[in-house]
């Protein structure tokens, strides 16, 4: 069992503190096992329609709805004892809000965590999909702030719930067209519309549209938790989700001309990070684990190269 | 070298350690006492018990103690406690007719059957500073102990139990006031008019909640809700969702955040609706609260709450079904927020447009609005969470408007576009 003081260490991949949730007077993962029920039987129905909303009966959570409570119920309500999480808001593992929600469990469930994307069966995640990509024994929770993709264009639950009903999605093509019309593209670049298995349109949260294509057919499940609004929805493993778009305007994700600074990655989401008073620019990945397992294998490759060769590499 | 942005866990406990000394304030002050605000801030305790949905004073003194203060941070905190307490069963309606009453006034009736008393109100106060308060307790308490003295005359003054000494004073008050024999029974006013049809019945706005008498004596709870016609929707346990029927509205308002009611309220008054609103009543006061006990076959009491309860009388034009008659909102709150109840009564009966077939062209009377963004936990949580990092959204966008404004094409004759701030570093 590790110690009191293993809860301030920056590596949490053992940080699970038995004592530490004895010592609380809550339920394992904080919610009644009643309540944590009635949600599971609301995500039976969202894996069985995917993309669908299906109300559920929220609960106040010990932190502020906007920050997490969907995503940290739906969590809560799946977690057990021999689950490891990891919680990454922005793609990072150690942005304050994922150590606050990390922190919860550990307190609240005593399960294991870790900030390796590859070990987790649960990750709960703000804004971003890991690079990594994830295998069929993994849960990817979202936390959704606002669920309904027609919300911006019809303030009207009334209304959205028939629109979905009907299948009336031609307003967001419309919505679509209007930013080809007046910017030559589609000026949507994050919290973009998708269509679920052929039927519902999904806001797959405010991911960058950069994560959109990882939602298509990914061997995970994804489940999408908006505690505030009382919503909650899947896509479940191997869906076919496609971002809306227009034949002669194809969907398109975001591009850097730079590498990432730090593993010099081109192909992940990177962060633009001002480093000095003149507003010097520098690109880091945004996948704090993705970017720092690179970093690893390459120190890991000189180490071995110069052994061999007898040669120093600088790496920028 | 860059290194990517780490320390989250040690500022957070760095914070939460300020956030004791802040709230501890100067260690040369004596510390404030939950006992103390349960006791010398009673209205904000009750504001906090109101909409953190929990009749429990301790426990919403304990949420302010903790909060600094901050109300909607205490509601907040008394919510996330509520929710995990278990929930064994639905008390009965409980009944205001048979309230212990406190202060009961109404703005229709000059003269009312059992009288109108004014309670411990701030109405005719004079809104000046009292600056004798500024002194140091000792003198203060000399002053309440006399002021409690003339307001007990007659009465057994010196009980030490708080709660019996005002409905001693209370009682008192109405004597004076009414010159009646003290009856338990304060008959409503509202029921006055609806015995003349000129006030439009219960039964076509809601069930209950409005727990009036006997009729509505159903005991409700988890398994049997569906068979009871008259049951009510529990929030708590089922999403909201619209159209709401009145008793889910009702609850909604009742959770509600009371500034947002106010200016709600407020502007159903002054032009953004047409209810031309009379207080009817105000009570406020002590009612039992009791819980059908299934095996042994009747209701045993478990207390008393008090409650502020408001019955708004509005004028209705009538339609091709009804004929004109008044028509009624309904407010009520734990403990003594009669300003949450009034405005609360106004919004209730301003989203009853719909079933009285009136036009709702006005804020107040928009149900999703209205019901959407009412709830201060949900509101201030979404506002706050403007602080998380937004990093990734935030940088798609930096994208975007760097490659709009390179497409940007200025319209001839015209002043051209602003310098580009600082050159930006990748073009």
């Amino acid at each position: 069992m590790n110690s009191m003081d293993s809860m301030n260490s920056m590596d949490n991949t053992e940080s699970a503190n038995v004592s530490h949730a004895q010592q609380s007077n809550y339920n394992f993962a904080y919610l009644d096992e009643q309540s944590k029920r009635t949600i599971r039987r609301g995500l039976l129905k969202a894996v069985a329609i995917p993309g669908h909303q299906v109300p559920f009966a929220g609960r106040e959570m010990p932190m502020p709805y906007g920050w997490g409570t969907g995503g940290v119920q739906l969590t809560a309500s799946i977690l057990g004892e021999k689950d490891v999480l990891k919680v990454i808001d922005q793609g990072s593992d150690d942005t304050t809000n994922a150590v606050s929600i990390r922190r919860f469990f550990e307190r609240t469930a005593a399960v294991k965590t870790t900030t390796a994307t590859e070990e987790a069966t649960v990750i709960q995640t703000r804004h971003r999909i890991p690079e990594q990509s994830l295998s069929n024994d993994q849960i990817l929770i979202f936390q959704v702030p606002i669920p309904d993709p027609l919300r911006f264009i019809e303030p009207s639950e009334t209304e959205t719930q028939k629109m979905h009903a009907l299948e009336e999605y031609g307003v967001m093509h419309v919505k679509l067209y209007e930013d080809i019309a007046h910017y030559g593209h589609i000026a949507t670049t994050y919290a973009y519309p998708a269509l679920v298995n052929e039927r519902y349109v999904m806001d797959p949260s405010p991911i960058p549209k950069f994560d959109n294509p990882k939602l298509h057919m990914n061997e995970a499940l994804l489940l999408f938790g908006a505690g505030r609004e009382k919503r909650l929805y899947a896509v479940p493993p191997y869906t076919k989700v496609k971002s809306l778009d227009f034949d002669d305007h194809p969907f398109e994700i975001q591009q850097w001309e730079e590498n990432c600074a730090l593993c010099g990655s081109d192909n992940s989401f990177l962060d633009e990070v001002i480093v000095d008073d003149e507003g010097t620019r520098m690109y880091v990945c945004s996948d704090s684990h993705y970017c720092s397992q690179r970093v690893a294998e390459q120190e890991q490759e000189q180490v071995s190269s110069s052994h061999s060769q007898n040669k120093s590499e600088d790496l920028a | 070298m860059y290194v990517a942005v780490k320390g989250g866990e040690a500022a957070i406990d760095n914070a939460h350690q300020l956030l004791a000394e802040k709230r501890r304030g100067d260690g040369s002050v004596k510390v404030l006492t939950v006992k103390q605000i349960q006791q010398q801030l009673p209205l904000v305790v009750d504001r906090v018990m109101t909409e953190g949905s929990l009749y429990d004073p301790q426990l919403a003194a304990l949420a302010i103690k903790q909060a600094m203060g901050d109300v909607v941070e205490a509601i907040f905190l008394l919510r996330a406690y509520r929710t995990t307490l278990p929930r064994f069963a639905y008390s009965e309606a409980i009944n205001t007719d048979e309230m212990r009453i406190e202060r009961r006034i109404s703005a229709t009736y000059k003269d009312i059957p059992g009288g109108q008393a004014l309670g411990p109100t701030f109405d005719y106060t004079h809104r000046l500073l009292d600056f004798s308060l500024l002194e140091e307790e000792g003198v203060d308490d000399e002053i309440k102990e006399g002021v409690e003295e003339t307001i007990n005359e007659g009465t057994k003054g010196n009980s030490t139990d708080d709660t019996i000494r005002k409905e001693a004073t209370a009682e008192n008050l109405i004597m004076e006031d009414s010159s009646q024999s003290c009856s338990p029974h304060y008959p409503r006013v509202t029921d006055f008019l609806r015995q003349d049809n000129l006030l439009q019945s219960h039964s076509s706005t809601l069930h209950s909640s409005k727990t009036n008498s006997s009729e509505n004596k159903t005991p409700v709870n988890d398994t049997q809700k569906s068979e009871a016609e008259n049951t009510c929707t529990d929030l708590t346990r089922e999403p909201l969702s619209y159209p709401a029927d009145r008793t889910a509205r009702l609850q909604a308002l009742t959770r509600a955040d009371e500034g947002y009611l106010l200016a709600l309220g407020y502007s159903t008054q002054r032009g953004y609706g047409r209810t031309h609103p009379f207080a009817g009543e105000i009570r406020m006061g002590y009612v039992t609260v009791s819980m059908m006990v299934e095996e042994l076959g009747f209701a045993i009491d478990l207390g008393e709450i008090c409650v502020t309860e408001c019955d708004m009388i509005n004028q209705f034009q009538g339609n091709q079904q009804q004929p004109p008659q008044f028509t009624q909102g309904y407010g009520i709150s734990f403990g003594f927020c009669e300003r949450k109840t009034m405005a609360m009564a106004l919004v209730d009966r301003s989203l009853q447009a719909k079933e009285l077939g009136e036009a709702i062209d006005t804020p107040a009377a928009q149900e999703e609005f209205v019901l959407s963004h009412c709830d201060n936990v949900e509101s201030s949580g979404f506002v706050s969470h403007l602080k998380l990092p937004h990093y990734v959204d935030f940088q798609s966008e930096l994208e975007l408007v760097r490659q709009m404004r390179a497409d940007y094409q200025p319209v001839p004759n015209e002043e051209p576009a602003v310098t580009t701030p600082s050159g930006v570093a990748n073009e």
